[in-house]
Protein backbone atom coordinates (compact mmCIF):
# COMPACT_ATOMS: atom_id res chain seq x y z
CA UNK A 1 0.00 0.00 0.00
CA UNK A 2 1.41 4.11 -0.60
CA UNK A 3 1.71 5.60 1.96
CA UNK A 4 -0.58 8.82 2.75
CA UNK A 5 2.37 10.60 1.85
CA UNK A 6 3.63 9.48 -1.06
CA UNK A 7 0.14 9.79 -2.28
CA UNK A 8 -0.36 13.44 -1.48
CA UNK A 9 3.40 13.81 -3.43
CA UNK A 10 2.18 12.10 -6.97
CA UNK A 11 -1.24 14.06 -7.10
CA UNK A 12 0.89 16.88 -6.85
CA UNK A 13 2.76 15.88 -10.42
CA UNK A 14 -0.70 15.13 -11.41
CA UNK A 15 -1.10 18.44 -11.30
CA UNK A 16 2.46 18.94 -13.51
CA UNK A 17 0.26 17.41 -16.45
CA UNK A 18 -2.57 16.95 -18.38
CA UNK A 19 -2.90 13.01 -18.00
CA UNK A 20 -1.75 10.87 -14.91
CA UNK A 21 0.08 8.41 -16.88
CA UNK A 22 2.37 11.23 -17.86
CA UNK A 23 3.25 11.52 -14.10
CA UNK A 24 4.65 7.71 -14.32
CA UNK A 25 8.24 8.78 -13.75
CA UNK A 26 7.95 11.33 -11.45
CA UNK A 27 5.79 8.89 -9.24
CA UNK A 28 8.15 6.01 -9.62
CA UNK A 29 10.61 8.30 -7.79
CA UNK A 30 8.28 9.47 -4.62
CA UNK A 31 8.07 5.79 -3.93
CA UNK A 32 11.78 5.44 -4.54
CA UNK A 33 12.83 8.54 -2.37
CA UNK A 34 10.57 6.77 0.49
CA UNK A 35 11.43 3.58 0.24
CA UNK A 36 15.14 3.15 -1.81
CA UNK A 37 13.50 0.92 -4.37
CA UNK A 38 10.51 -0.32 -6.16
CA UNK A 39 8.95 -3.58 -5.13
CA UNK A 40 6.71 -5.69 -7.22
CA UNK A 41 4.03 -4.85 -4.56
CA UNK A 42 4.82 -0.81 -5.12
CA UNK A 43 4.94 -1.30 -9.17
CA UNK A 44 1.01 -2.81 -8.71
CA UNK A 45 -0.03 0.21 -6.68
CA UNK A 46 1.57 2.92 -8.36
CA UNK A 47 -0.21 1.17 -11.72
CA UNK A 48 -3.46 1.65 -10.41
CA UNK A 49 -3.28 5.13 -9.78
CA UNK A 50 -1.26 5.80 -12.55
CA UNK A 51 -4.12 4.43 -14.38
CA UNK A 52 -2.60 2.25 -16.35
CA UNK A 53 -1.09 -1.69 -17.02
CA UNK A 54 1.17 -2.46 -14.33
CA UNK A 55 3.71 -4.07 -17.42
CA UNK A 56 3.41 -0.70 -19.12
CA UNK A 57 5.12 0.90 -15.98
CA UNK A 58 7.82 -1.90 -15.56
CA UNK A 59 8.54 -1.04 -19.50
CA UNK A 60 9.23 2.22 -18.05
CA UNK A 61 11.16 1.54 -15.01
CA UNK A 62 13.28 -1.09 -16.66
CA UNK A 63 14.26 1.94 -19.20
CA UNK A 64 15.64 4.55 -17.42
CA UNK A 65 19.02 3.99 -15.35
CA UNK A 66 17.92 5.82 -11.81
CA UNK A 67 15.13 3.59 -11.07
CA UNK A 68 15.91 0.36 -9.05
CA UNK A 69 13.55 -2.78 -9.54
CA UNK A 70 15.90 -4.57 -6.94
CA UNK A 71 16.92 -3.23 -3.30
CA UNK A 72 19.74 -1.22 -3.37
CA UNK A 73 21.84 0.13 -0.38
CA UNK A 74 21.28 2.70 2.04
CA UNK A 75 23.92 4.84 -0.29
CA UNK A 76 23.97 4.94 -4.10
CA UNK A 77 28.18 5.23 -5.50
CA UNK A 78 27.45 6.25 -9.28
CA UNK A 79 30.88 5.79 -11.00
CA UNK A 80 31.33 8.30 -14.15
CA UNK A 81 33.09 5.72 -16.73
CA UNK A 82 33.02 7.67 -19.82
CA UNK A 83 35.47 9.09 -21.54
CA UNK A 84 36.74 12.21 -19.90
CA UNK A 85 36.92 10.00 -16.78
CA UNK A 86 38.07 7.38 -18.63
CA UNK A 87 41.63 9.28 -19.62
CA UNK A 88 42.17 10.75 -15.99
CA UNK A 89 42.04 7.32 -14.64
CA UNK A 90 38.18 5.65 -14.03
CA UNK A 91 39.24 2.13 -13.69
CA UNK A 92 41.61 3.15 -10.78
CA UNK A 93 39.09 4.37 -9.11
CA UNK A 94 36.34 1.43 -9.83
CA UNK A 95 39.13 -0.55 -8.35
CA UNK A 96 39.58 1.25 -5.19
CA UNK A 97 36.18 1.33 -4.91
CA UNK A 98 35.70 -2.27 -5.73
CA UNK A 99 38.31 -3.49 -3.46
CA UNK A 100 37.62 -0.67 0.12
CA UNK A 101 33.73 -2.30 -0.36
CA UNK A 102 34.60 -5.85 -1.93
CA UNK A 103 31.86 -5.72 -4.60
CA UNK A 104 31.79 -5.21 -8.39
CA UNK A 105 29.34 -3.10 -10.16
CA UNK A 106 25.52 -4.01 -9.95
CA UNK A 107 26.47 -5.28 -6.13
CA UNK A 108 25.64 -3.78 -2.92
CA UNK A 109 27.83 -4.28 0.31
CA UNK A 110 27.14 -7.17 2.44
CA UNK A 111 26.53 -4.81 5.10
CA UNK A 112 23.79 -2.91 2.96
CA UNK A 113 25.40 0.28 3.43
CA UNK A 114 26.76 1.05 -0.29
CA UNK A 115 25.45 -0.10 -4.02
CA UNK A 116 27.52 0.46 -6.43
CA UNK A 117 26.97 1.41 -10.14
CA UNK A 118 28.29 2.60 -13.59
CA UNK A 119 26.51 5.85 -14.90
CA UNK A 120 27.43 7.44 -18.05
CA UNK A 121 28.93 11.56 -18.10
CA UNK A 122 28.36 12.98 -14.66
CA UNK A 123 28.44 16.00 -16.77
CA UNK A 124 31.81 17.49 -15.10
CA UNK A 125 34.57 16.23 -17.61
CA UNK A 126 36.81 19.38 -16.25
CA UNK A 127 37.56 17.81 -12.83
CA UNK A 128 37.79 13.54 -13.75
CA UNK A 129 37.61 11.50 -12.82
CA UNK A 130 34.54 11.91 -10.54
CA UNK A 131 31.49 9.93 -9.05
CA UNK A 132 28.59 10.88 -7.18
CA UNK A 133 27.26 9.47 -3.56
CA UNK A 134 23.66 9.89 -3.12
CA UNK A 135 23.13 13.87 -3.98
CA UNK A 136 26.89 14.59 -3.94
CA UNK A 137 29.67 15.13 -6.56
CA UNK A 138 33.11 14.20 -5.92
CA UNK A 139 35.46 15.07 -8.23
CA UNK A 140 39.07 15.08 -9.37
CA UNK A 141 39.25 12.05 -7.35
CA UNK A 142 42.97 9.68 -6.88
CA UNK A 143 42.63 6.17 -5.50
CA UNK A 144 44.18 7.58 -2.33
CA UNK A 145 41.10 9.39 -1.64
CA UNK A 146 38.09 7.18 -1.93
CA UNK A 147 38.37 5.50 1.89
CA UNK A 148 38.00 8.86 3.53
CA UNK A 149 34.92 10.39 0.95
CA UNK A 150 33.61 6.81 2.02
CA UNK A 151 33.99 7.50 5.83
CA UNK A 152 31.10 10.36 5.59
CA UNK A 153 28.25 8.16 4.34
CA UNK A 154 27.49 5.64 7.22
CA UNK B 1 35.37 40.45 -25.43
CA UNK B 2 31.65 40.51 -24.65
CA UNK B 3 30.33 37.81 -22.47
CA UNK B 4 26.67 38.11 -22.23
CA UNK B 5 25.70 33.98 -21.42
CA UNK B 6 28.41 33.71 -18.14
CA UNK B 7 28.98 37.72 -17.80
CA UNK B 8 28.22 37.76 -13.87
CA UNK B 9 28.52 34.29 -12.87
CA UNK B 10 30.29 33.69 -9.88
CA UNK B 11 34.03 32.48 -10.08
CA UNK B 12 32.73 30.09 -7.02
CA UNK B 13 29.88 29.18 -9.31
CA UNK B 14 27.33 30.38 -6.89
CA UNK B 15 23.79 30.69 -8.44
CA UNK B 16 22.76 34.37 -9.23
CA UNK B 17 19.45 34.19 -7.73
CA UNK B 18 16.47 37.33 -8.14
CA UNK B 19 18.01 40.24 -6.81
CA UNK B 20 21.50 40.40 -8.30
CA UNK B 21 20.32 39.33 -11.49
CA UNK B 22 17.80 42.29 -11.70
CA UNK B 23 20.38 44.08 -10.39
CA UNK B 24 22.65 42.93 -13.68
CA UNK B 25 19.84 44.10 -16.09
CA UNK B 26 17.88 40.74 -15.66
CA UNK B 27 14.19 40.70 -16.96
CA UNK B 28 14.52 43.94 -18.39
CA UNK B 29 14.37 41.70 -22.31
CA UNK B 30 11.16 40.35 -20.83
CA UNK B 31 9.73 43.56 -20.10
CA UNK B 32 10.54 44.84 -23.86
CA UNK B 33 9.23 41.24 -25.02
CA UNK B 34 5.77 41.33 -23.61
CA UNK B 35 5.27 45.23 -25.63
CA UNK B 36 6.85 43.38 -28.87
CA UNK B 37 4.77 40.98 -31.24
CA UNK B 38 5.63 37.26 -31.28
CA UNK B 39 6.28 37.33 -34.84
CA UNK B 40 8.50 40.60 -33.88
CA UNK B 41 10.62 38.42 -32.15
CA UNK B 42 10.33 35.52 -34.37
CA UNK B 43 12.47 37.67 -37.07
CA UNK B 44 14.93 38.61 -34.39
CA UNK B 45 15.89 35.79 -33.52
CA UNK B 46 15.59 34.54 -37.13
CA UNK B 47 18.15 37.96 -37.93
CA UNK B 48 20.44 37.07 -35.24
CA UNK B 49 21.42 34.03 -37.36
CA UNK B 50 21.26 32.13 -33.88
CA UNK B 51 21.67 28.15 -34.63
CA UNK B 52 20.81 25.60 -31.61
CA UNK B 53 23.55 25.09 -29.46
CA UNK B 54 22.70 21.32 -28.50
CA UNK B 55 24.52 19.98 -31.14
CA UNK B 56 23.01 20.09 -34.58
CA UNK B 57 23.12 23.62 -35.33
CA UNK B 58 19.44 24.22 -36.32
CA UNK B 59 18.25 27.49 -36.75
CA UNK B 60 16.76 28.62 -34.23
CA UNK B 61 14.26 31.35 -35.71
CA UNK B 62 13.45 29.06 -38.63
CA UNK B 63 12.85 26.01 -36.41
CA UNK B 64 10.05 28.60 -34.26
CA UNK B 65 8.46 29.92 -37.39
CA UNK B 66 7.18 26.06 -38.09
CA UNK B 67 4.53 26.73 -34.97
CA UNK B 68 1.51 27.30 -36.09
CA UNK B 69 0.45 30.73 -35.03
CA UNK B 70 -2.65 32.86 -34.23
CA UNK B 71 -6.38 32.12 -33.22
CA UNK B 72 -7.05 28.92 -35.09
CA UNK B 73 -3.97 27.28 -33.44
CA UNK B 74 -3.81 24.63 -31.24
CA UNK B 75 -3.59 24.80 -27.27
CA UNK B 76 -1.65 24.14 -25.15
CA UNK B 77 1.41 24.76 -27.00
CA UNK B 78 4.63 23.99 -25.13
CA UNK B 79 8.21 25.05 -25.03
CA UNK B 80 10.50 22.44 -23.55
CA UNK B 81 14.42 23.21 -22.19
CA UNK B 82 16.35 20.67 -22.84
CA UNK B 83 19.31 20.02 -19.92
CA UNK B 84 19.83 16.40 -20.80
CA UNK B 85 22.87 17.21 -21.33
CA UNK B 86 24.14 13.29 -21.07
CA UNK B 87 26.94 13.02 -24.43
CA UNK B 88 30.12 12.36 -22.58
CA UNK B 89 32.73 14.99 -22.48
CA UNK B 90 30.15 17.47 -22.49
CA UNK B 91 29.69 19.78 -19.43
CA UNK B 92 28.50 23.32 -20.57
CA UNK B 93 24.95 23.85 -19.63
CA UNK B 94 26.16 22.51 -15.99
CA UNK B 95 27.65 25.97 -15.79
CA UNK B 96 24.17 27.53 -16.84
CA UNK B 97 21.93 26.03 -15.06
CA UNK B 98 23.80 26.19 -11.79
CA UNK B 99 25.27 29.74 -12.45
CA UNK B 100 22.69 32.20 -14.09
CA UNK B 101 19.16 30.03 -13.79
CA UNK B 102 17.09 33.44 -13.61
CA UNK B 103 18.89 34.06 -17.58
CA UNK B 104 17.42 30.62 -18.47
CA UNK B 105 14.03 30.97 -17.29
CA UNK B 106 13.41 34.98 -18.73
CA UNK B 107 14.82 33.78 -22.01
CA UNK B 108 12.13 30.82 -21.80
CA UNK B 109 9.60 33.24 -21.50
CA UNK B 110 10.24 35.27 -23.80
CA UNK B 111 10.82 32.09 -26.34
CA UNK B 112 7.50 31.22 -25.13
CA UNK B 113 5.35 34.36 -25.80
CA UNK B 114 7.07 33.99 -28.90
CA UNK B 115 5.64 30.72 -29.93
CA UNK B 116 2.04 31.96 -28.11
CA UNK B 117 2.88 28.83 -25.83
CA UNK B 118 1.06 27.96 -22.94
CA UNK B 119 3.42 25.68 -20.71
CA UNK B 120 7.00 25.48 -20.87
CA UNK B 121 9.15 22.34 -19.14
CA UNK B 122 12.97 22.44 -17.79
CA UNK B 123 13.70 19.10 -18.64
CA UNK B 124 17.20 18.52 -16.40
CA UNK B 125 18.84 15.11 -16.23
CA UNK B 126 18.41 13.51 -12.81
CA UNK B 127 22.29 13.43 -11.51
CA UNK B 128 21.90 17.42 -12.12
CA UNK B 129 20.86 17.38 -7.79
CA UNK B 130 21.97 20.46 -7.28
CA UNK B 131 21.00 22.27 -10.70
CA UNK B 132 17.68 21.33 -10.26
CA UNK B 133 17.10 22.74 -6.73
CA UNK B 134 18.69 25.73 -7.98
CA UNK B 135 16.41 26.25 -10.96
CA UNK B 136 13.72 25.39 -8.86
CA UNK B 137 14.05 28.17 -6.17
CA UNK B 138 14.81 30.61 -9.25
CA UNK B 139 11.47 29.28 -10.76
CA UNK B 140 9.71 30.32 -7.45
CA UNK B 141 11.45 33.73 -7.37
CA UNK B 142 10.51 34.20 -11.18
CA UNK B 143 6.87 33.27 -9.83
CA UNK B 144 6.52 35.59 -7.10
CA UNK B 145 7.92 38.88 -9.13
CA UNK B 146 4.90 37.91 -11.42
CA UNK B 147 7.55 36.96 -14.42
CA UNK B 148 5.63 33.90 -14.43
CA UNK B 149 1.82 32.68 -13.85
CA UNK B 150 -1.19 34.60 -15.18
CA UNK B 151 -0.82 38.02 -17.10
CA UNK B 152 2.90 38.53 -16.56
CA UNK B 153 3.94 42.03 -15.73
CA UNK B 154 0.55 43.20 -16.54
CA UNK B 155 0.49 42.13 -20.08
CA UNK B 156 -2.67 39.61 -21.41
CA UNK B 157 0.45 36.65 -21.71
CA UNK B 158 0.12 33.90 -19.11
CA UNK B 159 2.64 31.07 -19.12
CA UNK B 160 3.04 28.23 -16.43
CA UNK B 161 6.91 26.51 -15.86
CA UNK B 162 7.65 23.41 -14.76
CA UNK B 163 10.64 21.38 -13.96
CA UNK B 164 11.13 17.69 -14.73
CA UNK B 165 14.01 16.13 -13.53
CA UNK B 166 14.78 12.95 -15.40
CA UNK B 167 15.90 9.54 -14.20
CA UNK B 168 19.21 8.67 -16.97
CA UNK B 169 18.99 7.90 -20.36
CA UNK B 170 21.10 9.31 -23.56
CA UNK B 171 17.89 9.01 -25.61
CA UNK B 172 16.45 11.46 -23.36
CA UNK B 173 18.44 14.15 -25.16
CA UNK B 174 17.01 13.53 -28.57
CA UNK B 175 13.90 15.97 -29.47
CA UNK B 176 11.58 13.49 -29.31
CA UNK B 177 12.48 10.78 -26.99
CA UNK B 178 12.88 13.67 -24.63
CA UNK B 179 8.74 14.00 -25.49
CA UNK B 180 8.27 10.34 -24.44
CA UNK B 181 10.24 11.25 -21.58
CA UNK B 182 8.11 14.13 -20.70
CA UNK B 183 4.82 11.87 -21.21
CA UNK B 184 6.25 9.48 -18.86
CA UNK B 185 7.20 6.48 -21.30
CA UNK B 186 9.94 5.22 -22.46
CA UNK B 187 12.46 7.37 -24.31
CA UNK B 188 12.15 5.91 -27.53
CA UNK B 189 12.19 8.07 -30.36
CA UNK B 190 9.69 9.01 -33.02
CA UNK B 191 8.91 8.97 -36.40
CA UNK B 192 9.11 12.35 -37.85
CA UNK B 193 7.03 14.15 -39.70
CA UNK B 194 5.11 14.78 -38.09
CA UNK B 195 7.38 17.50 -36.55
CA UNK B 196 6.95 18.71 -32.64
CA UNK B 197 6.35 22.02 -33.96
CA UNK B 198 3.20 20.56 -35.30
CA UNK B 199 2.32 17.70 -32.83
CA UNK B 200 4.53 17.64 -29.90
CA UNK B 201 4.14 16.54 -26.22
CA UNK B 202 0.79 15.37 -25.62
CA UNK B 203 -0.31 15.67 -29.78
CA UNK B 204 0.15 19.83 -29.41
CA UNK B 205 2.83 22.12 -30.99
CA UNK B 206 6.03 22.03 -29.38
CA UNK B 207 9.60 23.68 -29.25
CA UNK B 208 12.14 22.08 -27.67
CA UNK B 209 15.55 24.13 -27.35
CA UNK B 210 19.18 23.39 -25.80
CA UNK B 211 19.49 25.30 -22.37
CA UNK B 212 22.90 28.03 -23.99
CA UNK B 213 20.24 28.84 -26.86
CA UNK B 214 17.09 29.66 -24.32
CA UNK B 215 19.73 31.80 -22.51
CA UNK B 216 21.04 34.07 -25.43
CA UNK B 217 17.73 35.29 -25.91
CA UNK B 218 17.22 37.53 -23.37
CA UNK B 219 20.72 39.20 -24.86
CA UNK B 220 19.31 39.23 -28.26
CA UNK B 221 16.21 40.95 -27.29
CA UNK B 222 18.43 43.42 -25.58
CA UNK B 223 21.00 44.13 -28.38
CA UNK B 224 19.48 43.38 -31.02
CA UNK B 225 20.53 40.77 -34.15
CA UNK B 226 23.46 42.81 -35.46
CA UNK B 227 24.75 42.83 -31.98
CA UNK B 228 24.53 39.24 -31.97
CA UNK B 229 25.94 38.68 -35.44
CA UNK B 230 29.07 40.67 -34.35
CA UNK B 231 29.85 38.82 -31.45
CA UNK B 232 30.92 36.09 -34.04
CA UNK B 233 34.19 36.13 -35.75
CA UNK B 234 32.91 34.24 -38.61
CA UNK B 235 29.29 35.67 -39.03
CA UNK B 236 27.44 32.82 -37.38
CA UNK B 237 25.89 35.27 -35.13
CA UNK B 238 26.52 35.10 -31.17
CA UNK B 239 29.27 33.34 -28.96
CA UNK B 240 29.91 29.97 -27.64
CA UNK B 241 30.27 28.16 -24.32
CA UNK B 242 33.59 26.01 -25.37
CA UNK B 243 35.25 23.56 -23.51
CA UNK B 244 38.35 21.33 -23.12
CA UNK B 245 38.74 18.11 -20.89
CA UNK B 246 41.45 15.38 -20.96
CA UNK B 247 45.26 15.73 -19.76
CA UNK B 248 44.93 19.47 -20.81
CA UNK B 249 47.01 21.72 -18.48
CA UNK B 250 43.68 23.77 -17.49
CA UNK B 251 40.44 21.54 -18.62
CA UNK B 252 37.40 23.79 -18.00
CA UNK B 253 34.70 25.79 -19.92
CA UNK B 254 35.33 29.59 -21.75
CA UNK B 255 32.87 31.73 -23.29
CA UNK B 256 34.30 32.89 -26.88
CA UNK B 257 32.85 34.39 -29.87
CA UNK B 258 31.99 31.67 -31.84
CA UNK B 259 34.45 31.03 -34.90
CA UNK B 260 37.50 30.87 -32.14
CA UNK B 261 39.95 28.62 -33.30
CA UNK B 262 40.56 25.44 -31.30
CA UNK B 263 43.95 26.53 -31.33
CA UNK B 264 42.72 29.38 -28.71
CA UNK B 265 40.97 27.14 -27.03
CA UNK B 266 42.95 24.70 -26.49
CA UNK B 267 46.53 26.18 -26.57
CA UNK B 268 45.64 29.67 -24.94
CA UNK B 269 42.76 28.68 -22.81
CA UNK B 270 43.57 25.20 -21.75
CA UNK B 271 47.16 25.78 -21.58
CA UNK B 272 47.89 22.82 -23.99
CA UNK B 273 49.18 19.79 -23.21
CA UNK B 274 49.91 18.57 -19.78
CA UNK B 275 54.31 17.86 -19.24
CA UNK B 276 55.52 15.13 -21.09
CA UNK B 277 52.42 14.60 -23.19
CA UNK B 278 51.73 14.99 -26.82
CA UNK B 279 48.49 15.79 -28.60
CA UNK B 280 47.11 12.63 -30.82
CA UNK B 281 43.89 14.28 -31.39
CA UNK B 282 40.79 15.63 -30.21
CA UNK B 283 36.80 15.37 -30.31
CA UNK B 284 35.57 18.72 -31.22
CA UNK B 285 31.92 19.05 -29.72
CA UNK B 286 31.74 15.72 -27.68
CA UNK B 287 31.76 11.54 -28.28
CA UNK B 288 29.54 12.02 -31.36
CA UNK B 289 31.71 14.30 -33.46
CA UNK B 290 34.41 12.96 -35.71
CA UNK B 291 38.24 13.02 -34.81
CA UNK B 292 40.36 15.73 -35.63
CA UNK B 293 44.11 16.46 -35.24
CA UNK B 294 46.89 18.87 -34.76
CA UNK B 295 46.81 20.21 -38.65
CA UNK B 296 43.38 21.03 -37.46
CA UNK B 297 44.22 23.76 -34.92
CA UNK B 298 43.60 26.58 -37.13
CA UNK B 299 40.57 25.71 -37.79
CA UNK B 300 37.65 28.22 -36.77
CA UNK B 301 35.41 26.38 -33.96
CA UNK B 302 31.69 27.10 -35.74
CA UNK B 303 28.91 25.37 -37.38
CA UNK B 304 30.49 25.67 -41.14
CA UNK B 305 34.23 25.27 -40.72
CA UNK B 306 34.28 22.24 -38.82
CA UNK B 307 31.93 20.73 -41.34
CA UNK B 308 34.16 21.35 -43.89
CA UNK B 309 37.62 19.11 -42.45
CA UNK B 310 35.30 16.33 -42.03
CA UNK B 311 33.80 16.73 -38.36
CA UNK B 312 31.27 18.35 -36.28
CA UNK B 313 31.44 21.25 -33.49
CA UNK B 314 28.75 19.04 -31.99
CA UNK B 315 28.64 21.52 -28.61
CA UNK B 316 31.23 22.48 -28.96
CA UNK B 317 33.03 20.90 -25.60
CA UNK B 318 36.37 18.99 -27.24
CA UNK B 319 37.63 16.20 -26.05
CA UNK B 320 41.44 15.77 -26.03
CA UNK B 321 43.58 12.43 -26.48
CA UNK B 322 46.92 12.64 -25.62
CA UNK B 323 49.41 10.00 -27.21
CA UNK B 324 49.72 8.17 -24.10
CA UNK B 325 45.98 7.11 -24.48
CA UNK B 326 45.22 4.45 -26.55
CA UNK B 327 43.49 5.19 -29.38
CA UNK B 328 41.48 1.89 -28.96
CA UNK B 329 40.52 1.68 -25.65
CA UNK B 330 39.61 5.14 -26.06
CA UNK B 331 37.27 4.32 -29.03
CA UNK B 332 35.98 1.60 -27.06
CA UNK B 333 34.74 3.41 -24.07
CA UNK B 334 32.73 5.70 -26.55
CA UNK B 335 31.48 3.07 -28.04
CA UNK B 336 30.29 0.73 -24.62
CA UNK B 337 28.71 4.17 -24.07
CA UNK B 338 26.33 4.19 -27.33
CA UNK B 339 25.33 0.61 -27.32
CA UNK B 340 24.58 0.45 -23.67
CA UNK B 341 22.68 3.97 -24.58
CA UNK B 342 20.77 2.63 -27.57
CA UNK B 343 17.53 2.40 -26.58
CA UNK B 344 16.74 -0.78 -28.63
CA UNK B 345 14.05 0.71 -30.72
CA UNK B 346 15.12 -0.02 -34.26
CA UNK B 347 17.61 -3.09 -35.04
CA UNK B 348 20.63 -1.64 -36.74
CA UNK B 349 21.27 0.35 -33.59
CA UNK B 350 20.47 -2.55 -30.93
CA UNK B 351 22.29 -5.05 -32.80
CA UNK B 352 25.09 -3.79 -34.56
CA UNK B 353 26.43 -1.00 -31.83
CA UNK B 354 26.74 -3.87 -29.42
CA UNK B 355 28.54 -5.88 -32.03
CA UNK B 356 30.91 -2.87 -32.60
CA UNK B 357 31.68 -2.76 -28.94
CA UNK B 358 32.61 -6.52 -28.75
CA UNK B 359 34.71 -6.14 -31.84
CA UNK B 360 36.68 -2.98 -30.63
CA UNK B 361 37.47 -5.34 -27.28
CA UNK B 362 38.18 -8.10 -28.72
CA UNK B 363 40.84 -5.64 -30.62
CA UNK B 364 41.34 -4.12 -27.47
CA UNK B 365 42.27 -6.68 -25.58
CA UNK B 366 44.39 -8.73 -28.25
CA UNK B 367 42.21 -11.24 -29.83
CA UNK B 368 40.93 -9.32 -32.97
CA UNK B 369 41.61 -10.04 -36.31
CA UNK B 370 42.32 -8.46 -39.38
CA UNK B 371 38.91 -8.80 -40.92
CA UNK B 372 37.50 -7.33 -37.80
CA UNK B 373 38.65 -3.35 -39.40
CA UNK B 374 36.58 -5.12 -42.39
CA UNK B 375 33.89 -5.94 -39.90
CA UNK B 376 34.29 -2.32 -37.77
CA UNK B 377 34.33 -0.35 -41.61
CA UNK B 378 31.04 -2.33 -42.39
CA UNK B 379 28.96 -1.07 -39.45
CA UNK B 380 30.32 2.08 -40.12
CA UNK B 381 28.63 2.57 -43.28
CA UNK B 382 25.42 0.53 -42.73
CA UNK B 383 24.67 2.54 -38.63
CA UNK B 384 25.34 5.70 -40.62
CA UNK B 385 23.28 8.43 -41.61
CA UNK B 386 19.61 7.22 -43.14
CA UNK B 387 20.34 3.28 -42.21
CA UNK B 388 18.78 3.96 -38.30
CA UNK B 389 15.56 5.62 -36.90
CA UNK B 390 17.86 8.61 -35.37
CA UNK B 391 20.84 10.04 -35.19
CA UNK B 392 22.44 8.10 -32.36
CA UNK B 393 23.97 5.62 -34.12
CA UNK B 394 25.23 7.59 -37.02
CA UNK B 395 26.71 9.63 -33.93
CA UNK B 396 28.23 6.32 -32.80
CA UNK B 397 29.58 5.87 -36.23
CA UNK B 398 31.58 9.55 -36.22
CA UNK B 399 34.39 8.55 -33.31
CA UNK B 400 34.57 5.06 -35.27
CA UNK B 401 35.30 5.77 -38.51
CA UNK B 402 37.69 8.84 -38.20
CA UNK B 403 39.88 6.83 -35.74
CA UNK B 404 40.14 3.96 -38.34
CA UNK B 405 41.19 6.91 -40.85
CA UNK B 406 43.71 8.31 -38.42
CA UNK B 407 44.90 5.36 -36.37
CA UNK B 408 44.52 2.71 -38.35
CA UNK B 409 48.26 1.43 -37.59
CA UNK B 410 47.60 1.30 -33.72
CA UNK B 411 44.52 -0.71 -34.78
CA UNK B 412 46.55 -3.47 -36.81
CA UNK B 413 49.53 -2.99 -34.22
CA UNK B 414 47.27 -4.60 -31.76
CA UNK B 415 45.60 -7.11 -33.97
CA UNK B 416 49.46 -8.43 -35.18
CA UNK B 417 51.30 -8.11 -31.56
CA UNK B 418 48.06 -9.79 -30.55
CA UNK B 419 47.83 -7.02 -26.94
CA UNK B 420 47.56 -3.83 -26.07
CA UNK B 421 50.87 -1.79 -26.63
CA UNK B 422 49.74 0.46 -24.30
CA UNK B 423 49.19 -1.39 -21.69
CA UNK B 424 52.40 -2.55 -19.39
Amino acid sequence: MLSEEERKEIEEEFKLYPHKQAAAIEAMKVVQKHRGWLSDESMQDLARMLEISVEDLDGVATFYNLLYRSPVGRHIILVCNSISCYILGYNEIYQALSNVLGIRFGETSPDGRFTLLPVPCLGTCDHAPAMMIDKDLHRDLTPETIGKILEAYK
Amino acid sequence: METPLTQHIRQDGAPLYLKEYEQTGGYEALRKAVTMQPKEIMDLVKDSGLRGRGGAGFPTGMKWSFVPMGDKAPHPKYLVANGDEMEPGTFKDRLLIEGKPHQLIEGMIISAYAIEADVAYIFIRGEYTEGSAIVQKALSEAYEAGYLGKNILGSPYSLEMHIHTSVGRYMCGEETGLLNALEGKRATPRAKPPFPQSSGLFGKPTIVNNIETLSCIPHIINNGAEWFKKLSLTGEGGTKIYGASGKVKRPGLWELPLGTTVREILIDRAGGMRDGLKLRGFLPGGASTDFLTEEHLDVNMDFTAVGKVGSRMGTGTIIVMDDKTCPVGFVHNLEYFFAQESCGWCTPCREGLPWVEKTLRSIEEGTGQMEDLDILDFHTKYLGPGNTFCALAPGAMEPLQSALKYYRDDFIKHITEKRCPWRS
